[in-house]
């Protein structure tokens, strides 16, 4: 059993498939494996045991009859708490969706579940997916099964806890400013966020819509390609969903990277960059080097711009986007109240925390008369300039790499009382999220205090398979290949 | 003296620039009514101060000459997605009303609102 939980997605669809461990073995793994570390680690809002055995009976039948044949087939996946599964909560880690129970499924994991997933549960986040820590989260803080003084990133933090944990073989987060890569790469996994419109969205409690993309947490390349495989479709249900048709992601896992051209903005490698996490990136280029890649620095340009454009757009969005929780069709409603608008204000003053309510506040500002061209038109021009320089730089390079963020997990409790100081440590993820770009992040090193460092991949709009094909040949370099399974200590 | 002048100039302006974002009680009551969200006196002043810090970091988008540069809201273009106007999906009420705080006949219940 305890051999299982160190499998990849893949590798053990295929022991199902040849019979050596059955769906119900796999699944008992991962349940030991959540009931021996959730109470250290506390990756899962939403537990469905009951659920997950009699999933595993279907599919395995499925499998035995030849009806099911996927690489994923079989295996148990968790899926983060802002993603709906009809009949389990979706709480969003908020007091506000407590007792939400969807009436539906997210597309996303519907497209899993034919690929025969086995959905475990609902795994924790940062209060609405804000926040880069999980510490937000109204149901208790996660840690990182590295080291459990410090924070698993965020804000899917609970699907990064629970992949690095061993809790589950893989599971589905989403990216609106770096919430699959920055805690992918705190807790030494490997996510992807795919180009903008690649999974649909309908589903995906939304955050800010025009930056949030649903894609794979996991062990391996490998793994996050098939299963970016199984979750990308064309969805006429979510209007930016886009009709792709390279989505063979798989066929990218190639150790051939001769003649590709990387580019690491320089721009990413300055003042405030961790010199553990600056060397260990650096090394990571010069061993996609030694394998025939092109590599030179080169000036980004407008890094310093990204944080605040960023913040401007992505609380504008979720400003209007959370108008919707008003006690009214679902969720919490205060107890005691005057009339209609007094019941709105205080089911969800109480129902939010400080970090949404603060996010709230600024993007209704920010698009109120008299501040709506300053701020908000003025974000949106950056982020046109953003997107042009990033175009110039896919005109030369195939691919940009840097870090992820300027350092690894801080500790627990060290990042809340300073908001502004928490966003600058998302100066290198937020920019692929204004830009719409594929972007993923593997582990490639831990620093002086023994925690995972990430290296970022970026690649143009619709080119996964270039980060793939580049992160495929940089892990068979590495001597650590599949992510480590913590073993913690209760 | 031309020195002393430009000192006290820049000093001004760095003045003005400071206090250009403070946030006062009657705006973050206005944006309070924009959110719908009702905030404590301890949270109002927390509000206030995170406002200002935040718009102070914010202004240095005000470096950069966006001049003549549309706003950019969507990556792709955005197009609206037509369908024939039939009916596919199937009468889901109660399911849907199990959601809510409050019902009544088959509808979501809320305080009156029209006297």
């Amino acid at each position: 059993m305890k051999e299982i939980r160190t499998f990849t997605a893949r590798k053990l669809a295929e022991k199902i498939k040849q019979k050596e461990i059955s769906v119900a073995e796999a699944v008992q793994a991962a349940l030991e494996q959540i009931g021996s570390v959730e109470g250290e680690i506390n990756s899962f809002v939403t537990l469905d045991e009951e659920g997950a055995m009699k999933q595993a009976a279907r599919i395995q039948k499925e499998i035995d009859s030849g009806e099911l044949r996927g690489p994923l087939a079989g295996v148990p996946a968790a899926v983060k708490d802002n993603l709906c599964v009809e009949g389990l909560p979706a709480t969003c880690s908020s007091r506000i969706l407590e007792n939400f129970v969807p009436p539906y499924t997210a597309e996303a994991v519907l497209n899993l579940k034919k690929a025969g997933a086995v959905i475990l549960g609902k795994t924790n986040m940062d209060e609405f997916a804000m926040g880069s820590t999980t510490e937000t989260s109204a149901f208790g803080i996660t840690r990182n099964p590295w080291n459990t003084d410090y924070v698993p990133g965020g804000s899917s933090g609970g699907s990064c806890a629970a992949v690095a944990a061993g809790e589950c073989f893989y599971a589905l987060g989403s990216d609106t400013g770096g919430s699959i890569r920055q805690p992918a790469s705190f807790c030494g996994v490997t996510g992807l966020k795919p180009t903008y419109g690649t999974v649909s969205r309908y589903g995906l409690i939304a955050y800010g819509s025009s930056l949030d993309q649903i894609g794979p947490v996991a062990k391996d390349v490998a793994d996050c390609a098939a299963i970016l495989e199984a979750i990308a479709s064309y969805d006429k249900k979510d209007s930016t969903s886009l009709n792709r048709k390279d989505r063979d992601f798989t066929a990218a896992l190639k150790d051939d990277v001769k003649g590709m051209k990387i580019g690491i903005p320089r721009d990413y490698l300055g003042e405030g960059l961790e010199p553990d996490i600056k060397a260990a990136v650096l090394a990571a280029a010069k061993a996609l080097e030694e394998k025939g890649a092109f590599v030179e620095e080169f000036d980004l340009s407008l890094v310093e711009y990204v944080v605040p454009a960023y913040y401007v757009i992505a609380c504008a969005e979720a400003s209007s986007n959370l108008a919707r929780f008003d006690g009214v069709k679902y969720g919490y409603r205060s107890r005691e109240f005057e009339g209609l608008h007094q019941m709105y204000k205080k089911s969800r003053s109480e129902g939010f925390g400080p970090e949404v309510k603060r996010r709230i506040m600024l993007g209704s500002f920010v698009l109120s008369s008299g501040y709506y061209d300053a701020y908000y038109l003025k974000a949106l021009r950056t982020k046109a300039l953003i997107k042009q320089a990033f175009d110039r730089a896919f005109e030369t390079y195939d691919v940009i790499l840097g870090p992820v963020a300027p350092a690894t997990a801080p500790e627990i409790g060290k990042s809340l009382s300073d908001p502004l100081k928490m966003y600058l440590g998302d100066i290198y993820t937020v920019s692929v999220n204004l830009a719409g770009l594929p972007a993923m992040t593997l582990p490639c090193g831990l620093d002086e205090k023994g925690l995972p460092i990430g290296l970022q991949l970026i690649g143009d709009c619709f080119q996964e398979k270039k980060i793939l094909t580049a992160a495929y040949a940089y892990e068979q370099t590495r001597e650590w290949k599949n992510c480590n399974i913590q073993e913690v200590s209760a | 003296m031309y020195i002393r002048e430009q000192e006290e100039q820049t000093l001004q302006e760095v003045e003005k620039k400071q206090d250009k974002n403070i946030i006062s009680d009657e705006t973050i009551e206005y944006v309070g009514i924009l959110a719908k969200l009702e905030l404590s006196g301890e949270e109002r002043e927390q509000a206030k101060k995170d406002m200002k810090e935040m718009l102070d970091y914010i202004d240095k988008l005000n470096e950069l000459d966006t001049a003549g540069i549309d706003p950019m809201s969507h990556i792709f273009p955005v197009n609206n997605v037509f369908r024939e106007d039939v009916v596919s999906n199937g009468d889901d009420r109660e399911n849907l009303l199990k959601n809510a705080p409050e019902t009544k006949d088959g509808s979501y219940l809320v305080p009156k609102t029209v006297e």
